[in-house]
């Protein structure tokens, strides 16, 4: 037989499933007379905000100078106080000689402003980030611990591991909240970042172990055998060719906790979960936001799997 | 140098309690080679892992320069930084390069700075005859190559004997010499040695003394012109005639 590479046939056919997948939702969505709201969408990534310019005294409007789109406005209070706010030219509500009275809008400054989606995704990024580093810190030493000739160290990361990997992240979260967090008087942000280190760091220490128990024998019995301590293994020689090997694993479990941070929303964290819940309830867009915070999830997480992909790369060069 | 006396090697595995080293006793002069040959599974390689602490032995003494590794006092870091062990698979650091695999333990454990411990590696791998690959990784070598960088990594610690685990026994039968020659360049220069092989050519040529173990013990020793010509126990001369 000749092996042929004619690749065509079957993307057509993939484009051609993916079509028909689209045209039944699409119909299925018809069916149910679906009101979509497309266009208050956007506002939540990106406001115009127009923030009124007030006198902060009684007194009048002494000059006014415009120059292109801002203009200058000096006021003067009765007692000679002088104050002088900028605000954009056509918001302009006062003219030169005017009284006006404490609280008195001068006019407007507009501003392009993030909307809570955005603010939202902030939150889940900085919260994944910061717990990224901890897991790592607790796995990388729990993996260490799970080897450890010592029976109580690896007892009680035995335990560790398997309480986190044994009960659901949700009801974590909650203990952490509920107990933890009034027990030891701790802000939720606390709470949502203690539990989801918790968690990660328990996957991570499995894939630290299963990286070090993965490098041959002969490797710690060279360095032992040259007289390096058991430390100096470690650190020299067995790590840096496990780290290697648990790149991809690794990074696949940073990448679920973006996804698993969802479940701090729970408890009232305002991460992009929470604040589409929060959008909903005063847009009514149920599909458009839902839709749009997975395509958000989805985009985080596939730049991430690109970066991790050529980072692999690269470290592949020694051999 | 080395005393070895009634050491007991006992694994206790799911196959049941095996004594891979039944009582063996013998003695290592300075500059002596000794050649350990036997079957497969007749405990050659724990014996050997036994001298520099890699394997624990259950019973008996081994004692190294006048120190007792089965002293609870001591420094196993200290004494396997003092005897080179040469292993089947090289064991080289495949995250470092050759360079590198020769100064990591002179620095850490010696604690020799980078300049000497550069010098001391290009000085050895002159001797072994690989200077011109010290910036590749051992991925890059040739198996005769990789194992000459091992024997080089072990002597860049000054130790006072070298144990070889069957070092030519996973290699191209076309590198199996030149990795003998540098063992028998060694041997001429006065290093101690502790040959585990199934080279005959080689313990005939090098050997002071060569030791025959089967099932754990210490069968019959002797020099090689007597052990190769002439042996007494049946168990050598099946032995013999399987290999020779
Ligand atoms: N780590 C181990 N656990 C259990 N049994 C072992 C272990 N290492 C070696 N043995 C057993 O000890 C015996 C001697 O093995 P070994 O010293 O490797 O022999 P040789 O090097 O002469 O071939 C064999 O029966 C082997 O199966
Ligand atoms: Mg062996």
């Amino acid at each position: 037989m000749i092996a042929t590479n004619k690749t065509w046939p079957w993307k057509l056919l993939l484009v051609a499933i993916l079509l028909v997948m689209a045209a039944g939702t699409w119909g299925a969505v018809q069916k149910i007379e679906y009101q979509w709201r497309w266009y208050r969408v956007p506002q939540y990534f990106l406001y115009h905000a127009e923030d009124a310019q007030k006198i902060a005294f009684d007194g009048i409007v002494q000059t006014i100078k415009t120059s292109g789109d801002v203009t200058e406005v000096v006021l003067v209070s009765e007692n000679a106080e002088k104050l002088t706010v900028s605000i954009d030219t056509d918001t302009l509500q006062v003219s030169e000689g005017e009284d006006l009275f404490e609280g008195d809008t001068v006019g407007f400054v507009r501003q392009w402003r993030l909307g809570p989606l955005m603010m939202g995704l902030w939150t889940t990024l900085w919260l994944s980030a910061i717990s990224s580093v901890f897991a790592l810190v607790l796995g990388l030493l729990t993996g260490l611990a799970r080897i450890s000739k010592n029976f109580t160290v690896r007892g009680l990361a035995t335990i560790y591991v398997e309480c986190i990997r044994g009960t659901p992240l949700l009801v974590q979260i909650f203990l952490a909240y509920f107990f933890l967090g009034t027990v030891f008087d701790l802000s939720r942000n606390v709470c949502g970042i203690g539990a989801l280190s918790l968690f990660a760091g328990a996957y991570v220490a499995e894939i630290v172990r299963a990286g070090i128990q993965a490098i041959p024998k002969g490797q710690g019995e060279a360095a032992r055998s040259l007289g390096m301590n058991s430390f100096q293994t470690m650190v020299e020689v067995i790590l840096p060719q496990a780290l290697k090997k648990i790149l991809p694993p690794l990074s696949g479990q940073f990448i679920s906790l973006i996804k698993d941070s969802s479940l701090v929303s729970v408890i009232a964290i305002t991460d992009l979960t929470k604040s589409g819940r929060e959008i909903i309830t005063s847009t009514f867009a149920t599909f458009e936001i839902w839709l749009v915070i997975a395509v958000m999830y989805l985009l985080v997480t596939s730049i991430l799997s690109q970066i991790v992909y050529y980072m692999e790369r690269r470290f592949a060069i020694s051999d | 140098m080395i005393k070895a006396e009634n050491v007991v090697k006992i694994f206790n595995s799911h196959a049941g309690i095996i004594r891979a080293v039944d009582g063996v006793s013998t003695e290592v002069a300075k500059g002596e080679v000794v050649v350990v040959i036997g079957p497969s599974g007749s405990g050659k390689s724990t014996f050997l892992r036994c001298i520099n602490g890699l394997e624990a032995f259950t019973e008996g003494h081994i004692l190294i320069d006048g120190v007792d590794l089965a002293d609870k006092k001591t420094n196993i870091n200290k004494v396997r930084a003092e005897v080179g062990m040469v292993f089947q698979q090289f064991n080289l650091f495949p995250h470092k390069t050759v360079l590198e695999n020769l100064t990591l333990a002179q620095r850490k454990v010696r604690r020799r700075s980078r300049k000497v411990a550069e010098e001391k590696a290009y000085a050895l791998l002159k001797k072994v005859g690989i200077h011109d690959k010290a910036g590749e990784y051992p991925s890059r070598l040739s198996g005769g190559q990789q194992q000459r960088v091992a024997i080089a990594r072990a002597l860049a610690m000054d130790p006072k004997v070298m144990l070889f685990d069957e070092p030519t026994s996973a290699l191209d039968p076309e590198m199996v010499g030149e990795v003998l020659d540098v063992m028998k360049q060694l041997a001429r220069e006065g290093m101690t040695m502790i040959v585990v092989t199934h080279e005959m050519g080689f313990a005939r040529e090098v050997a002071d003394r060569v030791i025959f173990m089967d099932e754990g013990k210490v069968v019959e020793v002797g020099t090689p012109e007597h052990f190769f010509t002439n042996p007494k126990e049946d168990r050598a001369k099946l032995f013999l005639k399987q290999v020779l």
